[in-house]
């Protein structure tokens, strides 16, 4: 119905974990008491200077290459001039024309077709304090410890034109920076924030609209909402009549809308000029290339390839690589027992529940692929069933030992032996004669029953063809 | 170009300085001069020149990622002007 | 024996002969600042930290109060720094302490080093040792007044257009600006980074070498200073000068030189020649533009390392009694305008003004690009000689008072001393002449990046056949 055509850019904040700080020694670390990681330096005493940390340029350049982006071979940082009270020099270290990566990609997929994301740029810069707000209402408090924790920001084009297409581009950015192993990620923390740019337009127009900056979003479900919000809010003006005001919005999760700021925005006019308290960096070809030896293969090569080396379903492939640790596992157990299929099952079912019960990381899983490959193997060869097999993997979490482990310690194995189900066999025919006769007049399909009521007798460790062998012999020999 | 009230205004506010008005009289006017003497540079022709952000060339100076000690949040209090919670008290912030 | 008046050299002779003590010294000293600085006004607090007197060269020294002292009030001669109690040492700081040396106390300058006397500190003006009426000249005055009136021993100041060398020039001492990132400035509060050094103010040559042996070398919280060796440089004193190329700019001696300055410049020229230097004219077409390339640069880095003094942290808070904008912002502007003084206000708008969206390359970046033709000049300058040798300062120190209304009359005072500054290059003063009013004028040196050792040959020939830096001002 709509006639507009949105356009989204989107600028993603990310803070880099690494050890220091990025123009101190202070720990780069967050949940300490406030005001704990700050020195001189982050604190913007009189005096002194910055120097930059060798880990976040490098963590940098592995953003810029696991982007697509070229890594500039000169590149330097600039003050950004502004006042506020978190901001204790009153000017942020940032990078302004010469960036550590340009001109990189991220693919979205939408259906069918692959979408090209175009990143302008990524650059390095510090992080602000926090401000706190007390209680009282009359004043505000500032922890420096966030100070200086090293960011990097990834700017897109305005290549965007739903809010989906939003939602999607973060999901596989955040995804590529996990596997990059430079983030947490974690928005709830903070460590991963995101601001986006939104104007609309007449479909097949190509000048731009005037657009809003949108702020405060919690979660990328809660960007995509704000988008949406925002471009129903950009229609109904423009349909009105009416003008879209270039400006700041802040959205209000609990409101599900977009707010102007209460304070009064004024021109920015951030004055940017070399700092002269840091020198310039050369970045030469050999670094590049010993960053991108150390690169792992990132989410949209993997999946690619799981599809193509292991025959995986996509549902499956996009489940394993969802997780770097998960994709590594999984090829780890295939390596002990090449049934991609079967592992695949295992992982994206039994595992992966666990996973989510635990709210853990597979790392922290106490399992290693060949102790999961040893359970599987337990259970193709007949030992335990498919349903006991997944109460073994419990207790193999819980207490960290091996299936074989636990299927003697728990008496788990199954009972294939004849006479031990034959006396259970005796006892579910002895009760239920009503179903005996059926089969007996050629219901054959109601043995299915009894099977069950066994089983349960067997508190799920009979073996099921057995029974179902042994139930028949036993009605025809009645 | 010339510097003028109203430049002055404009950069007194980026600059968070309040000038009152016998102030921005004075300060235009010295200002002034003092943007006229430099407006000689314009003379130069600069097409092909460099600029010179640091006279000593120097270069790729990074520091290793390993923790120093840090303040102690005493320490870092006791610079403050206010103090409350183990944070530094400013007046109160609207966003 | 008269202790204070000793240089730092014959007093560390006293020390080993026995015959006082470290601690006689500096208690000689602190009480000849007690006799004379309310004259002289060269401190502006004394030392709350008394030293231990253990170990090193224990030479008493005072500190320009711009560079930051764990435990002290270090103010930069602001209001805005006004209480701020340092919780850390400047790395020069560490070496001085490291060297044994007793701090006595803390130098008047000019406010945040914006000016040419010492007229814009926040604590009042220093006065001449030799002529009470006039100004010890700036931005570190103070640290200048107080060597030259035995109220130290030595002294450390900084200098970001000539604030060692000129003041030197003015008090009759010998002052010396390192090249660019030869020491630390880590803890040293910034007025323009890429041009601020830290140096000494000695009574002669063998102390400023001694001096600079002691606060030269890499600091990793630095990263302009250069890891770099190191050289005694005591050895470089060394009497002769034979076969020395000294270039002399023309331009050095045009229009607005004093005739005094003029004259003993030449002078010294002639007993360098006498002495063997051979002396040769250069070139250096684009020094006239320094002044103004450097009240571009240095104001623009100014009026964003001045930011931070914003009331939310440290120092100075103000709030209006009245409410503007809102409590925030109003606070801000309360704080600053009271808290900082006439010339950096000025100078924080003129850099604001610099670095503002639409003039950033008419006045930054030109700023930036003439700074290149200039250290050009210089390097080719060096190509034909060693040192290049021009008058410290256009005039002998001026009266207090004389050029406060007038700025930019200030700013050319430093026309001589700048271009040392955006180059990057070390450059001393030393005494070569008083005016006939008894003034003390001073001869500036410029060397190649690094050649401090040139400087202090060059230098010390000249004093070792000169008697300037023995006279002692009336007080």
């Amino acid at each position: 119905m709509s006639s507009f055509e949105p356009v989204i850019g989107l600028e993603v904040h990310l803070q880099l974990n690494t050890r220091t700080k990025i123009f101190c020694s202070c720990a780069n670390q967050y949940g300490c008491a406030s005001n704990t990681n700050v020195c001189p330096v982050c604190l913007g005493l009189p005096g002194s200077l910055p120097v930059l940390n060798q880990q976040a340029l490098l963590s940098a350049i592995k953003v810029g290459l696991g982007l697509n982006a070229q890594i500039n071979p000169f590149i330097k940082f600039d003050r950004k001039n502004y006042y506020y009270p978190d901001l204790p020099k009153g000017y942020q270290i940032s990078q302004y024309d010469f960036p550590v990566a340009k001109d990189g990609f991220l693919n979205i997929k939408i259906g069918d077709q692959e979408k090209r994301v175009r990143i302008k740029r990524a650059h390095l810069e510090e992080d602000a304090g926090k401000l706190v707000h007390d209680n009282s209402g009359s004043c505000s408090l500032v922890d420096f410890n966030r100070t200086g924790t090293p960011l990097i920001e990834i700017v897109t084009e305005p290549d965007l034109h739903s809010p989906q297409e939003a939602y999607d581009y973060l999901n596989i950015l955040k995804l590529t920076l996990q596997y990059l192993d430079v983030s947490d990620c974690d928005m709830e923390k903070g460590s991963l924030r995101c601001d986006a740019n939104v104007s609309i337009r007449p479909v097949g127009q190509t000048l731009l609209g005037t657009k809003t900056e949108l702020k405060n979003m919690n979660s990328f479900r809660a960007v995509k909402a704000a988008l949406e919000y925002e471009i129903r809010r950009h229609e109904q003006v423009i349909t009105a009549g009416g003008k879209i005001v270039q400006e700041t919005l802040l959205w209000d999760d609990a409101k599900a809308q977009t707010q102007t700021m209460r304070s009064k925005e004024e021109a920015h006019d951030y004055r940017y000029f070399p700092d002269p308290d840091l020198v310039p960096f050369t970045v030469d070809h050999k670094l590049i290339d010993s960053v991108r030896a150390e690169l792992p293969e990132l989410p949209q090569a993997k999946h690619i390839r799981f599809l193509s080396q292991y025959s995986l379903s996509e549902y499956d492939a996009n489940i394993l690589v969802a997780d770097r640790g998960t994709a590594d596992f999984f090829e780890a157990a295939v390596k002990e027992y090449p049934s991609p299929k079967k592992v695949a099952n295992w992982m994206a079912g039994p595992v992966l529940m666990e996973l989510n019960d635990r709210k853990m990381s597979i790392y922290e899983l106490k399992i290693s692929p060949a102790s999961l490959i040893g359970l599987i193997k337990k259970v193709e060869e007949g030992i335990v069933s498919n349903l006991v097999g997944k109460e073994v993997l419990t207790f193999m979490l819980n207490e960290g030992k091996n299936a074989d482990e636990v299927i003697k310690e728990k008496g788990l194995s199954q009972v294939s032996d004849d006479s031990a189900l034959l006396v259970i066999i005796d006892e579910v025919i002895a009760q239920n004669p009503a179903v005996v006769e059926q089969i007996k007049s050629g219901k054959s399909n109601a043995a299915g029953f009894l099977v069950g009521q066994a089983m349960k007798k067997s508190g799920g460790r009979a073996n099921p063809k057995k029974l179902n062998e042994l139930i028949t012999r036993r009605i025809a020999g009645v | 170009m010339s510097i003028s009230k109203q430049d002055v205004k404009y950069v007194a506010a980026l600059a968070r300085i309040d000038l009152s008005d016998g102030e921005l009289e004075g300060f235009t006017q010295t200002l002034a001069k003092i943007v006229h003497y430099v407006e000689q540079l314009q003379k130069l022709d600069l097409d092909n020149v460099k600029p010179t952000s640091h006279a000593v060339p120097m270069g790729n100076v990074l520091r290793s990622d390993e923790t120093l000690k840090s303040l102690t949040q005493q320490q870092a209090l006791s610079i403050a002007v206010e103090a409350k919670d183990g944070c530094f008290k400013v007046p109160l912030v609207i966003e | 024996m008269n202790l204070p008046q000793l240089t730092a050299h014959d007093l560390l002779d006293v020390f080993k002969s026995g015959k006082a003590s470290p601690k006689e010294a500096y208690e000689d000293v602190l009480r000849r600042i007690k006799a004379v600085d309310p004259k002289v006004k060269a401190y502006v607090r004394p030392a709350k930290n008394q030293p231990d007197f253990k170990g090193g060269f224990q030479i008493p020294i005072a500190l320009k109060d711009n560079l930051c002292t764990k435990q002290e009030e270090i103010t930069c001669a602001s209001r805005i720094l006004k209480g701020f109690i340092s919780p850390y040492d400047a790395g020069v700081v560490e070496k001085v302490k490291k060297s044994g040396g007793a701090v006595l106390g803390f130098a008047n300058q000019d406010e945040f080093a914006f000016g040419s006397s010492c007229e814009t500190s926040c604590y009042g003006p220093t006065f001449n040792p030799w002529d009470l009426q006039c100004v010890p000249g700036g931005s570190s005055g103070g640290s200048a007044a107080a060597v030259a009136a035995d109220e130290a021993v030595w002294a450390l100041g900084s200098d970001t257009g000539g604030s060692i060398r000129q003041p030197a020039s003015f008090c009759g001492i010998v002052g010396l600006k390192p090249t660019y990132g030869r020491v630390s400035r880590y803890g040293l509060i910034a007025f323009a980074s890429s041009l601020d050094q830290i140096g000494p103010l000695t009574k002669d040559v063998r102390d400023c070498a001694l001096l600079l042996n002691i606060i030269a070398g890499y600091d990793e919280r630095d990263s302009t200073c250069v890891n770099e060796p190191v050289p005694d440089y005591t050895k470089a004193l060394v009497n002769d000068v034979r076969g020395l190329k000294i270039g002399v700019p023309k331009e050095a001696f045009a229009e607005g030189l004093d005739a005094q300055v003029r004259v003993s410049l030449e002078a010294a020229i002639d007993l360098l020649k006498k002495l063997g230097a051979v002396v040769t004219q250069v070139h250096l077409p684009h020094t006239p533009y320094a002044v103004a390339t450097y009240y571009i640069v240095a104001t623009a880095e100014a009026s964003s390392n001045l930011a931070r003094f914003d009331g939310v942290r440290y120092g100075l808070r103000v709030q209006p009694a009245r409410a503007r904008k809102n409590a925030l912002v109003d606070m801000y502007e309360e704080t600053r305008s009271k808290g900082f003084g006439a010339e950096a206000k000025r100078r924080i708008m003129l850099g604001t003004y610099a670095l503002s969206s639409g003039y950033y390359d008419a006045y930054y970046l030109r700023g930036q690009k003439v700074r290149t033709l200039i250290k050009n000049d210089l390097d080719e300058a060096f190509k034909v000689c060693d040192v290049v040798l021009t008058p410290t300062s256009p005039t002998v120190a001026f009266k207090v008072g004389e050029k406060m209304s007038d700025p930019l009359s200030m700013y050319l005072s430093d026309i001589y001393t700048i271009p040392a500054n955006l180059a990057g290059i070390p450059a001393i003063s030393v005494p070569c002449g008083f005016s006939k009013g008894g003034l003390p004028i001073g001869m500036q040196l410029m060397g190649k990046a690094f050649d401090e050792e040139m400087l202090l040959r060059v230098s010390y020939t000249y004093e070792q056949n000169t008697e300037w830096h023995t006279r002692k001002p009336n007080l």
